[in-house]
């Protein structure tokens, strides 16, 4: 059995299923990142584990012990919350030592579990500080601190960097990974940024209206995205709908492009997925289809341009600049170019029409 | 003309604090008069505050009222807090029924409340003390929930849950998180409740009984007999104790504006 096993969970709020028939496993000491758009049951999956809510159904195992019933303050797992949740009334040396005082350890052994924790996320000498006085990132830094020191087995992380603003997000990304490598314990990550979750994570559970998308490496969930949700939620997409004539060669927009995915049978309907970074522009006549720049905005890294080609707008970033109203061409390498089946489920369908 | 309007604004400020505490000030001016006359200045003595430890019955009120206010607004506060507790984890509906009904006894008239109190208490129990700590509870109640509630409701669930996910039982919770969060708000329903009770007439007039008196009822009782200024001097003394919780009640909300910034 797995190290933590989401065993058919189901649980609702009220008439809103927000879980269905859940299952999930996750291995010991990976990092492993919940990722979805809001109210797809992320949180709720994290929170099942922590002890916060109750499933309805199904059950949950850590270690192969069934922790299904077992109420929060019993779990060997601690939680760093979105919104810090540190005690007010107390100093930072007191909200660290909260966890270790409830398990009757020493003064000297809490003190220099103190000390430790203060160090590993960079706030040494801070004890005597009020929660107050700290900024937001050194709050959540007291917090990963205070759930760190209890030594758990699982450390849940709701959205623990929602609240800070990108140059600090970023910083706080790679803290947070030498403190996995420093502690080599279970991290279990919820976030709705894709970005976020492409960096940390070492497997990915992309999750949309309750139901697990895909999971698998970042490099497989932004590389081989399963379906057109998927695709659209990690990075942006041309999503296109096209037909698989055969093994390797799909047929779109009008016109028949090879590619390298097999399998999926003949004169399939499918959805073609293609990077706007894997779109390169040339000379009009030279790709396997013409179109003209509509828009050029500048984006730091790279340019990314609107091209219309017929009825279609591609969406592509080049470092290149183009004129608007220039005529080129648009080719794709077969590589390049992913196959999907069609959705099955209409969550899946309804998502797509609400983008 | 900026001077007059200032001037003017002064002298408005002065008149208002002068209509309302002139009637106290006379009563405190008596209480300091060597005379058993209420026109007649005949100088200054502490006489009738000296005396006031010998008089039985005033006395034997004060004991009672310090019973009764002590018990009521302690059980007042323990049972107003853990009701606050309640409605803030209730449904909003069912939490608006509550403190809807939390605001009846607070609206409705002394009289019709005391009245109803001692029918209820003459048909199930008999009027003593015990009745009257029971309706000063009735009516302290209230107070306290709706200085405890919003503590209650500032203060985020999540703090909860962290202190459950460090390994605390729901009572360890309670008493190291909850309970120094919502603090201020249960002092400060404490001293309303304190104050209340204290000062109440109506409600413990019907609840009393025969043979039983708080500071207010005996006043009210003594007061139509005759003229006794020990009674000036026990009146100021309340007042006293009423002006000290106030400020004290105040200067608390102050010091926590301050630290919120």
């Amino acid at each position: 059995m797995e190290f933590i096993q989401y065993d058919h969970v189901s649980k609702s709020y009220g008439k809103q299923l927000v879980l269905d028939e859940l299952n999930l496993y996750v291995k010991e000491n990976s990092f492993v990142t919940l990722l979805g758009p809001s109210g797809c049951g992320k949180t709720t999956t994290l929170r099942l584990l922590g002890g916060f809510e109750k499933p309805d159904s199904g059950k949950i195992y850590l270690n192969g012990n069934d922790i299904t019933a077992l109420p929060a303050n019993l779990r060997p797992i601690n939680t760093v919350f979105q919104k810090y949740a540190l005690f007010p009334h107390m100093t930072i040396a007191e909200n660290i030592a909260f966890g270790l005082k409830i398990q009757k350890k020493s003064k000297e052994y809490i003190d220099d579990k103190i000390k430790y924790a203060l160090k590993l996320v960079n706030l040494d000498g801070f004890e005597k500080r009020s929660i107050d006085s700290l900024s937001g990132g050194q709050q959540q830094r007291i917090a990963i601190a205070r759930a760190i020191v209890n030594e758990p087995k699982v450390l849940l992380l709701d959205e623990p960097l929602g609240a800070l603003d990108l140059k600090l997000r970023q910083s706080m990304q790679y803290e947070l990974m030498k403190i996995k490598q420093e502690l080599g314990i279970t991290f279990i990550y919820v976030t709705h940024d894709q970005e976020e979750a492409l960096t940390m994570s070492d497997t990915i559970v992309v999750m949309n209206q309750g139901y697990i998308q895909q999971i698998g490496t970042p490099e497989d969930i932004y590389n081989e995205p399963e379906n057109a949700f998927v695709a659209d939620f990690i990075g942006e997409s041309n999503i296109i709908e096209g037909i698989m004539i055969k093994d390797e060669l799909v047929s779109f927009l009008g016109v028949q492009v090879p590619c390298v995915d097999k399998g999926f049978g003949t004169m399939k309907p499918v959805d073609v997925v293609i990077r706007p970074e894997d779109v390169e522009l040339g000379e009009p006549g030279k790709g396997f289809m013409d179109g003209v720049i509509t828009d050029c905005l500048f984006k730091g890294v790279h340019y990314e341009l609107d091209v219309q080609c017929g009825q279609y707008e591609w969406l592509v970033h080049t470092t290149k600049y183009f004129e608007v109203g220039q005529h080129v061409s648009l080719n794709v390498i077969p590589f390049n170019i992913q196959i999907m089946n069609k959705p099955e489920s209409e969550d899946e369908e309804v998502m797509k029409e609400n983008d | 003309m900026k001077k007059f309007k200032k001037g003017a604004s002064y002298t408005y400020l002065g008149l208002i604090f002068l209509f309302l505490y002139a009637p106290i000030l006379v009563l405190i001016v008596l209480s300091f008069n060597n005379s058993m006359s209420r026109t007649v200045w005949g100088g200054f003595t502490l006489q009738w505050y000296l005396n006031l430890p010998s008089n039985d019955t005033i006395m034997d009120a004060l004991f009672t009222t310090l019973r009764i206010t002590l018990s009521s607004s302690i059980l007042a506060t323990i049972l107003g807090t853990s009701a606050a507790i309640g409605i803030n984890r209730m449904k909003k509906h069912h939490a608006a029924i509550m403190l809807g009904a939390t605001n009846i006894p607070l609206l409705n008239a002394d009289i019709v409340t005391g009245i109803s109190l001692m029918l209820l208490f003459t048909r199930f129990t008999s009027l003593g003390e015990f009745s009257v700590v029971l309706a000063h509870i009735a009516f302290s109640v209230p107070y306290v929930i709706f200085n405890v509630l919003p503590r209650l409701q500032s203060m985020s669930d999540a703090c909860i849950e962290a202190a459950m996910d460090l390994g605390a039982s729901p009572a360890y919770a309670f008493y190291k998180v909850i309970l120094p969060e919502i603090f201020p708000g249960v002092l400060s329903g404490f001293l309303m409740a304190f104050t209340m009770s204290l000062d109440d007439f109506t409600i413990t007039y019907f609840t009393k009984g025969a043979g039983v008196n708080t500071l207010s009822t005996m006043l009210y009782t003594e007061l139509r007999k005759g003229i006794q200024p020990e009674l000036y001097a026990l009146s100021t003394l309340l007042f006293l104790l009423a002006f000290i919780m106030l400020i004290a009640t105040n200067f608390k909300g102050m010091n926590k504006k301050e630290v919120v910034r």
